[in-house]
C-alpha cells in the first residue's frame, strides 16, 4: 500500500515536472531579437539614489512613497536610478557610502533612523547631495535637504470632519509608535475635534490620544495588523464611530474591524493616512471616508528635478496645506453623504489655516529654520 | 583524562577503543566479563536523545562545513541568474539562440559574486590604496559582533546548552554599555573601560538568568532564551521612549551619541570604520580557546556538556556549571553589543543588535562550536554582509540573496548526508542500498 502510494506520488511529481518542462520549452521558443547591441536612447548620466530604512521599499509608508518618487523621476526625467534596501539599522552607513561610491549625485534617505548616518556621510562627502524625508536636524551640513511635512494641518481638517460626521459623539485614533511623525497626525486630529467643539458648542470626545500628556494608544510597531483590528474593535465597543489609525499597513486591521461592524448594521468610518486610501487600499474603499495625505512622491520628484537642473538648496521643503504637500483627500464614495455645510466649513477652515487665522500647533511640527 | 570527554559522536569510536575498554573492565581476562557489553555500559543514560543529534550537527565534520558553503554559493548563483531580468528576457528565445541565455546567466551570477568579492575583500577599481583595502576592513568591522556573539553560542553549546538568546544578550549588553557611554562622563580611558564592563555585565546578567533558571527549576534554555529575546527587545523599545534615553528636546526613539571618550579607538585612522573592538574579539577568541582547552572550569563545562549525569557522579557541580557558562556566554554576546554601540553605531536605537544574535547561531554552527572555527565563520559571514551591500548597489541583486546563501549553508550543515551525496562522498550509501534490498528480499521470502 505504502509502496503504491509512493509510486503514485512519484508519478504525479514526474507528470508535473514534464508539464512544467513543456511549458518552459514553449515559452523558450520565441524568436531571437534581430538587432544586437543597439543602445537605448541616450539617457542622462545624472544618477539619483535612495537608501531605505529597515522597513524596506514595500512598507506602504514613506519608504514606498519615496521610492515611487524616485522611479517617477527616473522615467520622466530620463535619469539613472539606484536603490539599496537596508536590512538592519547597522546597514545605513555602509549603504550610504556605497551610494556615494556609485557616483550618485543626489541620495534620498528616509526617517530619523538614517539621520545620523546621512549627516556623517554628507559631511564627509561635501560634493554629493542628500535629501532626507521626515527628519530635520539643525546640524545638517549644506548638502542635505530635509523634506518634512506639517501633517498636523491636514489632520486638523480630518479631526473637524470626523467630529462633524460622528453620530455617537466619540471619535478615536491610535498610532504605530509614539514618535513625532506619528503623533503629529494625532495632535492635529485632536485639535481639529476641539476646534469643532468650540465652534459648535459640542463635546465630541477623542479616544486614544491625549495631546497634553503626549500619550495614547499605540500598536508598538507598524506590522501587527491583527492588533490594529483588536484596538479598533475596542474603540468601536466604547462607542467611537470614526477611526484614524496612524500606523501604516496596520490601518488595514482597523478597516477590517469597521467592515465587520458595518456588516452588522453600524455606520462606522475610517480615515486613512499618508496616501489616498481609496486608491492605494481599494479593498477598504467602502469604509474610507477620506485620507490625510502626505504627497511624498511628488516632493521627492521635485527635489530630484531641482538638483538635476542645478538648483539644489539646503532649505527644507516643508509640506503644508498651502503648497499642497499635505492635504485632505477627496471623499470619493462618501461625497454624497457629507453635508454641504460641513464641506464649505472645511474649505473655509483650510483657507484660515493657510492664512494663519487658525493656528495649528503640534510639538512634533517641523521647526522652521 | 579529557580525551575521553571529547564531544565526538559515540558512533565514531573505533573497535580498538571498545577492545581496550573490555580489556580494562575484565582486567585482561582475570575477571569474568560482564553480561552487558562494555560498549553499551558507556554512560549515556538517554538524557538527551534530541541533544545528541544537535551535537552531531554542531560539532560535525569540517569538510562538510566547507562543502556546504561551496554548495550554498553555487545555488545562490543559480538563484541570482534565475531572478535576473536579462536572463529572463534571453530565455524567451532560448532555442533560437541559447548562447544569449547562457552568457546572460554567467554575467548575472559572476557579476554579483565579483561585486560581493569587491565589497568584502579587495576592490581593484578604487582610485586610492585606501579605497582598495577598505572592503577588507569593512569585513573585519562587521565580523566583530558576529565573532563575539558566535563565541557565546559556541561556548554554551559545549556545555550542552542551546543558547538562542544571543540576540537578547547583545541588546541588554548594548543598552548597559550605551547608557554608560552617553550618561556618565568620566575621564578618557576609564570611560571606555566602564562601557566595556557595562556591556559584559548586561550580557552576563541576561545570560546568567537562563543558567539559573535551568539549574534551579530545570526550565529549558531554548524556551527561556527565546522569551528573553522578546523581553530584551521590548525593554529596549520602552526605554527609548523615556527621556533618560532620548536626545534632549527630541522625542524620537534614538539615544544621544555616545561620548567620544566612550568609543573604541579606530585602528587604521578616520577613513576606516575598523575599531579596537575587533582586537577585543580576537582576544575573546583566545580566551574561549584557553577556557575550554586549558582551564579546569572549561573542562567541567565540557564534561557537563558531554554527559551531565556522569559529570555529577564525578563530583562536578552541574548547576554551577550551567549558571557560569551562560553568564560567560552572555558576557561574550554583551561584547558584541559593546562593539555595536561603542564601535560602529555610536548610538542606541531599537535595531542596534540588527540580527547578529541569530546570525551568531549560524556562525557557531559553521564554526562547529570551536573558538577558532567560530572566528573564521564570523569572518566569512562578515564578508557576506559587507559584500552584500556592494552587490546590491553595483548590480542591483537583492540583498536577500545573501540571506538565502547564509540560510542554505545552515540547511546543508544540518544535513551532512545530503552534502556528501552531492559530492559523492557517501561511503555508506551503497551498503545501505544493498542492505535494504537484502532486507526487502528477506521480507518477501517470509
Amino acid at each position: 500500500m505504502k509502496n503504491s502510494l509512493r509510486a503514485l506520488q512519484r508519478r504525479t511529481v514526474a507528470g508535473a515536472a514534464a508539464i512544467s518542462a513543456t511549458a518552459l520549452m514553449l515559452t523558450a521558443c520565441g524568436a531571437a531579437p534581430t538587432s544586437t547591441g543597439s543602445a537605448s536612447a541616450s539617457a542622462s548620466d545624472y544618477t539619483a539614489c535612495m537608501v531605505s530604512d529597515s522597513g524596506g521599499f514595500d512598507d506602504k509608508s514613506f519608504n514606498q512613497s519615496t521610492y515611487e518618487g524616485l522611479k517617477k523621476a527616473s522615467t520622466e526625467l530620463g535619469i539613472q536610478e539606484k536603490h539599496v534596501q537596508s536590512k538592519a539599522d547597522t546597514d545605513y552607513g555602509p549603504n550610504l557610502r556605497s551610494m556615494v561610491q556609485a557616483n550618485c549625485k543626489l541620495t534620498v534617505t528616509v526617517g530619523f533612523l538614517l539621520g545620523d548616518a546621512t549627516k556623517e556621510i554628507a559631511t564627509a562627502n561635501p560634493k554629493s547631495h542628500f535629501a532626507i524625508v521626515d527628519y530635520i536636524d539643525p546640524k545638517f551640513p549644506d548638502n542635505v535637504k530635509p523634506i518634512v511635512y506639517d501633517t498636523a494641518q491636514a489632520a486638523f481638517l480630518a479631526g473637524y470632519l470626523a467630529a462633524a460626521e460622528s453620530k455617537t459623539g466619540k471619535v478615536a485614533t491610535f498610532g504605530g509608535l509614539n514618535i513625532p511623525t506619528v503623533t503629529i497626525f494625532m495632535d492635529g486630529f485632536a485639535d481639529g475635534v476641539k476646534y469643532y467643539n468650540q465652534k459648535k458648542s459640542k463635546s465630541v470626545q477623542v479616544l486614544g490620544w491625549d495631546k497634553d500628556k503626549k500619550d495614547g494608544t499605540f500598536v508598538g510597531d507598524f506590522k501587527q495588523v491583527d492588533k490594529g483590528k483588536v484596538l479598533t474593535q475596542g474603540f468601536l465597543d466604547q462607542g467611537a464611530d470614526v477611526i484614524l489609525p496612524v500606523a501604516g499597513p496596520v490601518g488595514g486591521g482597523a478597516a477590517a474591524a469597521i467592515k465587520e461592524a458595518n456588516a452588522k448594521g453600524a455606520t462606522d468610518k475610517l480615515i486613512w493616512v499618508d496616501s489616498d486610501g481609496y486608491l492605494t487600499a481599494p479593498e477598504y474603499k467602502d469604509v474610507i471616508m477620506t485620507s490625510v495625505q502626505k504627497t511624498m512622491t511628488d516632493a521627492v520628484e521635485t527635489v530630484i528635478k531641482q538638483d538635476k537642473d542645478g538648483k539644489f538648496s539646503k532649505t527644507p521643503y516643508v509640506g503644508t496645506l498651502a503648497n499642497g504637500g499635505v492635504a485632505l483627500a477627496p471623499f470619493h464614495d462618501f461625497d454624497s453623504k457629507i453635508d454641504a455645510g460641513t464641506k464649505s466649513e472645511l474649505d473655509q477652515l483650510k483657507k484660515d489655516i493657510i492664512s494663519g487665522a487658525v493656528k495649528v500647533q503640534s510639538p512634533s511640527s517641523p521647526q522652521q529654520q | 583524562m579529557p580525551e575521553n570527554l571529547n564531544t565526538e559522536p559515540a558512533a565514531e569510536q573505533t573497535a580498538a577503543d571498545t577492545a581496550t575498554d573490555t580489556a580494562l573492565a575484565t582486567a585482561d581476562g582475570r575477571i569474568p566479563p560482564s553480561p552487558v557489553p562494555v560498549a553499551s555500559q558507556g554512560g549515556d543514560l538517554g538524557h538527551d536523545g534530541g541533544g545528541s543529534l544537535l551535537r552531531q550537527i554542531f560539532t560535525g565534520n569540517s569538510l562538510v562545513a566547507f562543502l556546504s558553503v561551496v554548495l550554498a554559493i553555487v545555488l545562490g548563483g543559480v538563484l541570482i541568474a534565475v531572478t535576473d531580468e536579462k536572463v529572463g528576457a534571453a530565455a524567451t528565445y532560448f532555442f533560437a539562440r541559447p548562447s544569449d541565455t547562457l552568457s546572460a546567466i554567467w554575467t548575472a551570477a559572476s557579476g554579483a559574486y565579483v561585486a560581493l568579492f569587491q565589497g568584502s575583500i579587495f576592490n581593484p577599481n578604487a582610485q586610492t590604496f585606501e579605497g582598495m583595502i577598505y572592503p577588507i576592513t569593512e569585513t573585519l568591522t562587521v565580523a566583530t559582533p558576529l565573532i563575539c556573539a558566535g563565541l557565546g553560542v559556541a561556548l554554551a553549546f559545549r556545555a550542552g546548552l542551546f543558547n538562542i538568546g544571543a540576540q537578547g544578550q547583545i541588546i541588554i549588553g548594548a543598552t548597559f554599555a550605551g547608557w554608560v557611554g552617553f550618561t556618565w562622563h568620566p575621564p578618557v580611558g576609564l570611560h571606555l573601560a566602564l562601557v566595556i564592563v557595562g556591556g559584559l555585565l548586561g550580557g552576563a546578567v541576561w545570560g546568567g538568568v537562563v543558567g539559573l533558571l535551568k539549574a534551579r527549576t530545570g526550565a529549558h534554555e531554548v524556551i527561556v532564551t527565546i522569551m528573553l529575546n522578546y523581553i530584551a527587545q521590548f525593554l529596549l523599545l520602552f526605554l527609548l521612549t523615556t527621556p533618560a534615553f532620548q536626545r534632549p528636546g527630541n522625542t524620537n526613539p534614538i539615544s544621544p551619541l555616545l561620548d567620544q571618550s566612550a568609543l573604541y579607538p579606530l585602528v587604521m585612522g578616520e577613513q576606516f570604520r575598523l575599531h579596537w573592538g575587533f582586537l577585543v574579539a580576537v582576544a575573546a577568541t583566545v580566551f574561549v580557546w584557553w577556557l575550554l582547552n586549558r582551564s579546569t572550569v572549561g573542562f567541567e563545562f565540557r564534561a557537563v556538556g558531554a554527559n551531565p549525569s556522569a559529570a555529577r557522579t564525578a563530583g562536578i557541580n552541574v548547576s554551577k556549571g550551567y549558571i557560569l557558562v551562560m553568564a560567560i556566554a552572555g558576557a561574550l554576546a554583551g561584547l558584541a553589543g559593546v562593539a555595536q554601540v561603542a564601535g560602529t553605531e555610536k548610538v542606541l536605537s531599537g535595531g542596534v543588535a540588527a540580527t547578529f544574535g541569530f546570525d551568531a547561531i549560524t556562525v557557531a554552527l559553521l564554526g562547529r562550536s570551536s573558538p577558532w572555527g567560530t572566528f573564521w565563520a564570523g569572518l566569512l559571514f562578515g564578508a557576506f554582509r559587507a559584500g552584500g551591500t556592494a552587490m546590491q548597489a553595483d548590480t542591483g541583486t537583492p540583498i536577500d540573496i545573501v540571506l538565502v546563501v547564509q540560510s542554505l549553508i545552515v540547511l546543508f550543515i544540518a544535513a551532512p548526508p545530503l552534502v556528501r551525496a552531492v559530492f559523492g562522498l557517501n561511503p555508506r550509501k551503497k551498503k545501505t542500498k544493498k542492505a535494504a534490498v537484502a532486507a526487502a528480499e528477506g521480507a518477501g521470502a517470509a
